[in-house]
């Protein structure tokens, strides 16, 4: 099992605990982090499980796929570290991984 | 407007309405094997959808997508489907109305309905079936504070009349085919034109993004690579807006905001028409699918039943026991004979493989 912690935007925080495949939306998802609303259900189609990834954390999450970029566009308040959490599948790698979760998704 | 108000009401029809035994509100996967369920059973269809063409949310939000779970193709794309679909009830000869949304459904005199569209469409329908999935697809509308203020009078999500923005200082927002198009076309009339996108890339058409950096570069429009993040005005009149840039922030003055976030899904007129909802979704029967208004149906991912699950075959089972019971009302007198496509000659005859 994977530790992922979200941030919420008046600072708490959650960790949970996902299975490695899993994406982080769905981690979130399956442990009702409010926030993510993962609209079209984890196609890459809407922009609603958008999060920030921390800073430390970029290099492990990787950069945005091409079709991911074109989705953030429909995202609000994008930023460096911006990513679809839809987009980032869950790995040993990411064990410890930390993301906000934006005020707002649209 | 209540059920009672809805079947007591009694409107009047006007002799331009088209007529016809159903319509079908909605062209997703669920709306088009409607027709077909429908027109194995002879009852004639007009399909309606705010889109400009078939799919739903499967030609929308996921053409290029697999889905895995149509029982006998183990993959097949949103875009496939619809297709195979739209070949599948072409001997149906449905008419479909796009690019239109349904707003008013009533109850006329003789126990018909009457609908009426955006696009002044009017309707009379023995039978109404609701596939409308979840909901209508609507622009998104950016969480900018006050934005709401300002719709309609200087924020705006589409141009009904280029002629209405002339003289105007505007600002799109955006990188797709919407943003482009209307960069396109409003800026001969535009006093000053401000694209804003976050990026310096964009989704749209090559050909568009190619004529946008000429106007960019004739110094006709400006291009700003940043995002909107405080609207300035009052009374509905937007006067600047503020820019969050790579460099810190800008401020364009202007009195006019395109913005185009894609879409969203909305139950839009739906909650209107006086029919049981449950949390936001159609309450329906399982033997029929039937809304709690006789002769209106509702199936898809729009409806609610306790085991409900939001799948596309749901949805074609739906559309069957449907048709079964729209019958009824379409040819109250004629006994229905159950039969399969595999051996009835008369349903072979209207699928025009005999």
């Amino acid at each position: 099992m994977t530790k992922i912690t979200f941030i919420q935007p008046d600072g708490t925080s959650q960790t949970v605990e996902a299975e490695n495949g899993l994406t982080v939306m769905e981690a979130a998802k399956l442990n009702d982090i409010p926030g993510i609303e993962a609209e079209c259900g984890g196609a890459c189609a809407c922009a609603t499980c958008h999060v920030y990834v921390d800073e430390a954390w970029r290099d492990k999450t990787g950069k945005p796929s091409e079709m991911e970029e074109d989705m953030l566009d429909f995202a609000f308040d994008v930023r460096e570290g911006s990513r679809l959490s839809c987009q980032i599948k869950i790995t040993d790698a990411l064990d410890g991984l930390v993301v906000r979760v934006p005020a707002k998704q649209f | 407007m209540d059920v009672t108000s809805l079947t007591a009401a009694g409107t009047s029809v006007t002799s331009g309405a088209i007529e016809t035994d159903a319509v079908i509100i909605g062209a997703g996967p669920c709306g088009l094997f409607a027709v077909f369920e429908l027109g194995l059973l002879d009852i004639k269809a007009h399909v309606i959808d705010i889109l400009d063409r078939p799919g739903g949310q499967c030609a929308e939000l996921y053409p290029e997508k697999p889905i895995y779970d149509v029982p006998a193709i183990p993959v097949v794309t949103g875009q496939e489907l619809t297709d195979r679909l739209m070949e599948q009830i072409k001997p149906f000869g449905a008419e479909f109305h796009f690019s239109e949304r349904v707003e008013t459904l009533t109850r006329t005199q003789d126990g018909r309905f009457h609908l009426t569209t955006d696009a002044g469409t009017e309707f009379v329908a023995k039978v109404v079936v609701v596939a409308a999935g979840g909901g209508s697809f609507t622009p998104k509308r950016p969480p900018l504070n006050g934005i709401e203020n300002y719709e309609g009078k200087s924020v705006f999500y589409s141009v009904r009349r280029i002629e209405q923005m002339r003289g105007r200082d505007i600002v799109i927002v955006g990188g797709g085919d919407s943003a482009l198009d209307w960069t396109l076309n409003l800026q001969p009339v535009a006093r000053s034109l401000t694209l804003v996108h976050r990026r310096d890339e964009f989704r749209a058409a090559p050909h568009s993004v190619e004529k946008m950096r000429k106007l960019v570069a004739d110094g006709d429009i400006r291009l700003l690579i940043g995002q909107v993040t405080t609207l300035e005005g009052a009374d509905g009149q937007l006067t600047a807006v503020e820019v969050k840039t790579a460099d810190g922030t800008e401020r364009i003055i202007c009195d006019a905001m395109l913005p185009f976030f894609g879409l969203t899904m909305k139950l839009g007129p739906v909650a209107e028409w006086g029919l049981n909802l449950h949390e936001n979704l159609i309450h329906v029967d399982t033997e029929r699918f039937e809304t709690s208004e006789k002769g209106i149906f509702a199936i898809g991912d729009i409806n609610w039943y306790p085991g409900k699950l939001k799948l596309i075959l749901s949805g074609f089972h739906e559309a069957a026991l449907m048709a079964q019971a729209a019958h009824k009302i379409v040819y109250p007198d004629k006994k229905l004979l159950f039969q399969y496509t595999t051996s009835s000659s008369s349903l072979q005859k209207k699928l025009g493989v005999k």
